[in-house]
């Protein structure tokens, strides 16, 4: 079987134009693979390139050479090569990314805010909303919340959020970043509940963290960058 | 659905705007290269050269730049608001199909304007005539795009203002007598009126309270989903462009430097200007 991901001599450096043309390598010579199903667990220090990686893979970063051949629902594509529009359909119906801070629309309600991918799909909005409540009281967020905006949430509430949208409508591919790091042991524990709910359904993984807490219980395997290199 | 390479709805082909007497260098020696758009040869200004893109159903797309980058002269040209373009636009709604809709008849570009597209200008003023009320605005729009029944089109009015949050009861006011906030509400009711599969926004939040500018930006969204509008945003402010688009250009001294994936733009810019604007987000 292919694997979902199959990342080859991926690198990635900044140009940085204002700064008279400095180079950062951010990623250098990244080589791996993820299995249908897997969970993976990137570590590595600030800095080291675990945002860049995701970032590569979900295209908001253009890569500098390499391949990430993935397996999607119409056959193995390169993330790399891809036109913009086959990345936003991908985006639209088998990759999410869930980044480590809530991106807050103006006056939209937290419930909203998760209910919206399936809106988005064409769901009708009872059953979404339904679905959107379910999540949020599963992750103890209060319900006096829901009508309120979450641009004046506290860290863990817009974090409870973020995450409740990324899982409401299960992607075959999901990007996420510290999905655990300002949360109490006890909602950590549901989250990682929740991810290992999606991995059943037959979600694959890629996940940052710090917390080795989150990497035992969560994933299937590590994977170390150094300055933008793998570990082994 | 997958995407269709050939399924595009508007498809923009070396469009180029010169005010005054151009020759043959007036192209080649200026744009971001030069960091001036004025012909050092003849004085003309090349106020956009060489544009090209696609814009695909329900796609929005957002163009930013600063102020004289050109952003604007090119929603005008293909709104027809501004004459004597170079260039092939091709729009691929019958009857319109395979021609290119700057070298139509004027009859032909005001069925066009009238039938499919839409705009929203910065200024409420140039899109709304100031001496009709709010309702007798939209019917305006509604009777160019052949709609001639008065109670049909009251209704149709009423709810256009429904949609967009103005209270119906100001059906019959001067939209002088309006907020600016509603000013552009009504405006957008007027644009939409006609169901256009194409719609134009140009700065539609500059000089609107953040309040406001939300809900109007929230409207656009709302719209958007709601009908699928194709739409082309024009702003300088990053922050719109994040919110409303999936992909945009980037315009500097009437050329495009850049164009990509927003979220793409805005985390990693390539081109030195971009990347110059991009810095300069508060």
């Amino acid at each position: 079987m292919h694997p979902l991901l199959a990342i080859k001599h991926l690198n990635k450096t900044f140009t940085m134009h204002i700064l008279q043309g400095k180079i950062i390598e951010a990623l250098v010579d990244v080589n791996f693979e993820v299995a249908q199903g897997e969970i993976i667990g990137l570590t590595g220090k600030s800095g080291s390139g675990k945002s860049s990686l995701m970032k590569c893979i979900y295209r908001t970063y253009l890569s500098d050479g390499g391949n990430i051949n993935y397996h999607s629902n119409d056959g193995i594509v390169d993330l790399v090569a891809l036109n913009d529009y086959e990345i936003l359909h991908l985006r639209k119906t088998e990759i999410n990314y869930c980044s480590q801070f809530l991106s807050v629309i103006p006056r939209v309600t937290a419930l909203q805010v998760v209910a919206q991918p399936l809106l988005k799909k064409g769901i009708e909005s009872v059953i979404a909303n339904e679905k959107a409540m379910h999540i949020l009281n599963s992750l103890g967020l209060p319900e006096a919340l829901w009508s309120g905006f979450p641009v004046t949430f506290s860290g863990g509430e817009q974090q409870r959020i973020n995450v409740a949208r990324a899982i409401i409508d299960p992607p075959k591919l999901l990007l996420i970043d510290e999905p655990t790091a300002s949360l109490d042991p006890t909602t950590k524990d549901v989250v990682i509940e929740m991810l290992l709910g999606l991995k059943k359904q037959g979600t694959t993984i890629v996940c940052i963290s710090h917390d080795d807490y989150t990497l035992d219980h969560l994933v299937n395997r590590r994977i170390h960058l150094e300055k933008g290199i793998i570990i082994n | 659905m997958k995407h269709n390479s050939e399924n595009w709805l508007l498809k923009v082909e070396g469009l180029t705007k010169i005010y005054g007497t151009a020759n043959a260098n007036s192209i080649e020696k200026t744009g971001p290269l030069f960091d001036s758009n004025i012909c050092p040869e003849t004085n003309a200004i090349v106020a956009c050269a060489d544009i090209n893109f696609e814009l695909f159903p329900g796609e929005v797309l957002g163009i930013v730049g600063e102020s004289g980058s050109g952003k604007s002269t090119i929603v005008k040209m293909l709104y027809f608001d501004m004459e004597h373009a170079d260039g092939t636009v091709l729009f691929n709604k019958a009857p319109y199909i395979g021609k290119n809709i700057l070298k139509e008849s004027n009859q032909s570009k005001r069925a066009i304007r009238n039938h499919l597209m839409g705009m929203v200008y910065q200024n409420p003023r140039d899109g709304l005539n100031f001496k009709f009320t709010s309702g007798g605005n939209i019917a305006e729009k509604l009777i160019m795009a052949g709609n001639y029944h008065v109670g049909t089109i009251r209704d149709k009015a009423t709810n256009l203002l429904e949609k967009t949050e103005v209270p119906v009861l100001r059906l019959d006011d001067l939209p002088a007598h309006f907020s600016g906030g509603m000013q552009q509400r009504v405006q957008i009711s007027k644009a939409i009126a006609n169901h256009p599969p194409l719609l134009f926004l140009d700065e539609v939040t500059t000089g609107l309270d953040v309040s406001v500018q939300a809900k109007v930006l929230d409207l656009i969204r709302e719209l958007q989903q709601e009908l699928g509008i194709a739409m082309i945003v024009v702003s300088h402010d990053l922050s719109v462009i994040r919110m409303l688009t999936d992909r945009t250009l980037v315009m500097k001294n009437g050329r495009i430097v850049e164009q990509g994936l927003t979220d793409q733009i805005l985390q990693d810019p390539q081109h030195p200007y971009t990347q110059l604007l991009v810095s300069s987000i508060l």
